[in-house]
């Protein structure tokens, strides 16, 4: 077991023991072979879900659970896995809850969908609001509506 | 002023779509509050339990999953640290007494520190998995002690209860896998017994 | 006995709402103008005996009397007397009532400056303000009474306030934001006034206005106090999460953006009313959703309040009256005939039709977002989770959609314009901005970034657009020289809130794209360099708070050689709830952020560290500072100071008045 291994674990049997108070930022000293690792380090746990806080990813919570989820991402970087498997590894664990970026399935077509679909919808009822104005101005007044004129224009006082 | 003539009613059928809407929302809603949105199924539901090597508590020696072999059975992970498996603790005793098979799995623990504890307090496992850094547990999707998993007749996880263990969990949670031993403590509670 | 005359002053306060929300309805149906005259002093009277409430709660607060259930929860002996007294909000039963206390306010505030306005008009839109205000009373109240008591067994302290929110930013932020939210439920009452009485025209939106830009710039103002407060106090340099409860704030903004844009519209030329009424029930409804989400426990947020089904299933009930009652409204008097007044394919009346579909498109994203793991769970299709990546990944080319739009629209003209008049004035100057924009997507290094390039495109196109209209009616008009007083206050607002706009893109642009930071070990006598800045850990030392106990680390911050900064952030430990608190330190500057945060100690002389560089990130509060008040700027025009005599005037159609 590597020194950083053995030191990140006592520092998470410290931790755990102590009452989790949700108040301090999360630091990890870690030593990265390269900076796109850690780039992809911080990348990753941001679109991981600590599977035990009130909704905070696995970079800004201090719950133990959290910071072996960091060691784990940690490791796993290291060990040369791809973002693909890594999401993969920790899905199989803890289910689609830990991921913050919905997969696409079956059923999160829609959420995916949902904001180019709209847009389309609106902008096809736009475009047909438009050619019903034009062809509505086309046609001037109807004969209900020039009855209602005539009617009014008769009426003493309106 | 001249009163105005109420205008007539003209009802368009697309005006009542955001009503339409907001009742399917509301009912969302409603649906909302008796959902626990904290609570979490086991990932590895309806799989085996994860093979794992790791040396049993009271002996040292390493042991497998095929240690698993009385069941079904509850998979109990806990440790010293934690205060509310010193909670559930004399209820484990008491089930194992009414013959249910609980292995142990004692996470991110010190060793010794859990032999005391149980040597203390009542040892309710069969046996006890060591599992120090925790990697039983991250293969397992554990995200805090006290949880229970309960692993069918085939070894299979078919169901886990995060928190405290007790009769009320167990009657109500647990007796599709464990009939007698729920139906046995009912009686018992009926009767006024213990 | 002061918990207890608080008690007896909320119940005095309910039995007024009532009569506030019945009486001047009925005699706005039956035309009585006594019935309809109660409505300002029941308005007035609801405001006092609410102001009484609140009173006696803070004195409970400031005095440490832990008999109130409130304060033993929330304060604590040590705590410092400001903080007691935000303390009084900084929980459920008590920021309940600061609603109240604001939605009264703004009754009053209602009746005082509507006295020019019809009587049936100002009865029927102070009644439904009335109907809000027993709800939340009723609310207050039955399950949530802020005077509730611990007798006989009175704690001797306090619980403590949590350390988070002993900050200065909890003392504005709240009710910064509740002006917002309350404040919408004034355009809602309107818009339902306007929908019973069957007169939605250009009047009604005119009246509607102040009230709307004033509520939605205090809206922008707290939710920017929100961003800027997380991001010193809790420690990572984040300023926006897309948690539950931010969208709960963010989604009444929306819309409130486009119910501003609406009204103005309608008020101009009598069109969108439809969509006018709608936005504006929408937007206090989302309000009140917003409450919902936060009281109710059925989405978990960092931000919920005590989550209590019971108390949920309370503020679905009442929000299935208000909203559905209101939607049922709009599907019975909505006007099923569109205005007769024309306006072409390319207008500013095409274009803000655009900005009400994008704005609206958005929300309904933000809403599904936020919605959808609860959708999946109800219908037990699995356990999801939705967060900032998708966020972002939605919700930015939405916005960036917008941008082209916005710096055309106020050049345009209303009912007939031509594309080719765009272009003619607005394509040189924006190949100039292109060119500035590929510039600067350098940002004085060799790799180009096009987001930057896109950033500045955008932004300085609506800068552009802004400058070209001031311009323009700077120099418009017979006399020559500048014509200053053609810069009316609702330009000048108008083009303060969409110069903030640009100015919050870019730097949330520039910020994510740009920023760099590391953790490391730092001991002292370390130093360790961020892009051109140099960090040196100088000493290590302890220091007392009135409650807490503070380890810092002096940290000397350099550039080139010269001395920019002395920087100590500190790790505090509260006495009474013994909770931890980063207090990062940070050196603001417009065009850059220098951040230290603390992590735990290493040993005896170390400290896990972050060290942040966060280019251009004070961009995004002075850019939402700008939008809020040149929101609330808007108000000051002589339009709207002039209603009295104005409404003495027959009230005609689609008035067309002069911008």
């Amino acid at each position: 077991m590597s020194v950083a291994k053995r030191f990140v674990i006592a520092m998470s049997l410290c931790i755990a023991v102590w009452a989790a108070s949700n108040a301090w930022a999360v630091i990890e000293t870690y030593e990265f072979s390269s900076p796109d690792l850690e780039r992809r380090y911080h990348a990753l746990s941001q679109e991981l879900r600590c599977p035990k806080c009130q909704n905070q990813n696995i970079a800004d919570s201090n719950a133990p659970i959290a910071r072996d989820l960091r060691v784990v991402l940690y490791e796993q970087l290291e060990a040369g896995a791809t973002d693909d498997e890594i999401l993969v590894f920790m899905v199989a664990r803890y289910g689609e809850f830990v991921r913050y970026r919905p997969g696409m399935d079956r059923n999160t077509v829609l959420l995916w969908t949902a904001p180019g679909l709209l847009l389309g919808v609106g902008a096809l009822g736009l475009l047909m609001h438009f050619r019903r104005r034009t062809s509505e101005s086309r046609a001037g007044l109807t004969d209900n509506e020039k009855a209602e004129i005539a009617r009014l224009l008769k009426e003493p006082g309106a | 002023m001249r009163r105005r003539r109420p205008e007539p009613l003209r009802l368009q059928a697309k005006k009542f779509i955001p009503l339409l809407a907001f009742v399917v929302l509301a009912g969302l809603l409603f649906r909302g509050l008796s959902i626990d949105p904290t609570e979490l199924p086991a990932a590895r539901l309806g799989q085996p339990f994860p093979q794992f090597s790791q040396p049993e508590l009271s002996t040292g020696s390493d042991i497998s999953v095929d240690a698993l072999a009385d069941r079904p059975a509850l998979v109990n992970v806990w440790a010293t640290w934690c205060y509310s498996c010193r909670v559930e603790h004399p209820y484990l005793i008491a089930l194992a007494q009414q013959g249910v098979p609980i292995y142990g799995l004692n996470y991110k623990d010190d060793a010794a520190k859990a032999r005391d504890w149980l040597s203390q307090l009542g040892d309710p496992y069969q046996l006890n998995i060591v599992d120090v850094e925790g990697s039983v547990g991250l293969d397992l999707g554990v995200y805090g002690a006290p949880e229970t998993y309960v692993l069918d007749a085939d070894g299979v996880i078919v169901h886990r209860h995060v928190g405290v263990l007790n009769e009320e969990v167990f009657q109500r949670d647990f007796s599709p896998w464990f009939p007698l031993v729920a139906a046995g403590s009912a009686i018992k509670a009926d009767r006024g017994i213990e | 006995m002061i918990p207890e005359l608080g008690h007896v002053s909320l119940i005095i306060a309910f039995v007024l709402a009532i009569g506030l929300a019945t009486v001047p309805m009925w005699g706005a149906w039956r035309r009585d103008i006594a019935a309809m005259n109660t409505a300002p002093s029941l308005a007035v009277g609801v405001t006092v005996f609410v102001a009484v409430a609140f009173v006696l709660l803070t004195i409970s607060f400031l005095r440490d009397d832990f008999s109130v259930a409130v304060v033993a929860a929330n304060s604590n002996s040590l705590l410092p007397p400001i903080f007691k007294f935000s303390a009084v909000w900084g929980n459920h039963e008590g920021s309940l009532l600061l609603w109240v206390l604001i939605l009264s306010g703004w009754m009053t505030a209602v009746a005082y400056f509507s006295r020019g306005l019809p009587l049936v008009m100002v009865s029927r839109v102070l009644s439904v303000m009335g109907f809000v205000a027993v709800g939340f009373l009723a609310f207050s109240l039955l399950t949530s009474n802020p005077f509730e008591r611990l007798l006989p067994n009175t704690p001797l302290d306090g619980n403590d306030l949590n350390p988070l929110l002993q900050d200065p930013g909890l003392i504005i932020h709240p009710p910064l934001l509740y002006m917002g939210y309350v404040g919408l439920s004034v355009p809602f009452a309107f818009a339902i006034a306007a929908l019973m009485g069957g007169r939605l025209d250009a009047s009604w939106a005119r009246w509607s206005r102040p009230w709307t830009n004033v509520a939605w710039g205090f809206l922008s103002l707290g939710i920017m106090l929100g961003s800027w407060w997380a991001y010193y106090e809790l420690g990572w340099g984040g300023w926006w999460f897309w948690d539950p409860v931010e969208n709960a704030s963010f989604m009444p903004w929306l819309m409130g953006a486009a119910l501003v844009h609406s009204l103005a519209v309608t008020e101009k030329r009598g069109v969108f009313r439809s969509w006018t009424v709608l936005l504006a029930i929408f937007a206090f409804s989302l309000s009140l959703l917003g409450t919902f989400l936060v009281r109710s426990g059925v989405l978990t947020s960092v931000h919920a309040f005590a989550a209590d089904p019971e108390r949920g299933l309370f503020i679905l009930i009442f929000l299935a009256l208000v909203v559905g009652g209101s939607l049922l409204l709009y599907a019975l008097k909505a006007p099923s005939v569109a205005s007769r007044v024309s306006y072409g394919a390319v207008s500013r009346e095409s274009l803000l039709m655009v900005n009400n579909l994008v704005f609206t498109v958005t929300t309904v994203v933000v809403l599904l977002g936020t919605l959808f793991p609860l959708i999946m769970d109800a219908f037990s299709l699995g356990k999801y989770s939705v967060g900032p990546p998708y966020f972002n990944a939605v919700f930015v080319p939405l916005m960036a959609l917008l941008m082209p739009f916005m710096a055309v629209g106020p050049l345009s003209r209303w009912r007939e314009d031509s594309t080719r008049r765009w272009l003619h004035e607005l394509l040189v100057p924006g190949l100039g901005v292109m060119a500035v924009a590929i510039l600067l997507g350098f940002f004085g290094k060799a790799t180009f970034n096009i987001w930057i390039a896109l950033a500045v495109l955008l932004a300085g196109w609506v800068a552009l657009g802004v400058i070209k209209d001031a311009w323009r009616r700077l120099t418009s008009g017979v006399a020559s020289g500048l014509q200053w007083r053609r810069l009316s206050p609702s330009f000048i607002g108008m083009s303060l809130a969409h110069l903030g706009f640009a100015g919050v893109v870019l730097g949330a642009v520039v910020v994510t794209q740009e920023s760099e930071e590391h953790d490391l070990r730092m001991a002292v006598g370390d130093a360790e360099v961020l892009g051109a800045y140099r960090f040196e850990l100088q000493s290590l030392g302890q220091q007392a708070g009135p409650n807490y106990l503070a380890d810092q680390a002096v940290f000397e911050v350099s550039r080139d050689g010269e001395s920019i900064a002395v920087l100590v952030p500190e790790k505090r430990r509260y006495f009474a709830s013994g909770q931890i608190m980063t207090e990062a330190a940070i050196d603001a500057s417009l065009w850059r952020d220098l951040y230290i945060a603390l992590g735990e100690p290493i040993g005896e002389n170390a400290w896990a560290v972050r060290l942040q560089y966060k280019p251009m990130v004070r961009w995004l509060w002075l850019g939402s500072l700008m939008i809020g008040f040149g929101a609330l700027f808007t108000v000051l025009d002589r339009r709207y100071r002039s209603q009295a005599a104005r409404s003495a005037a027959p009230q005609t159609g689609a008035a067309a008045v002069a911008s």
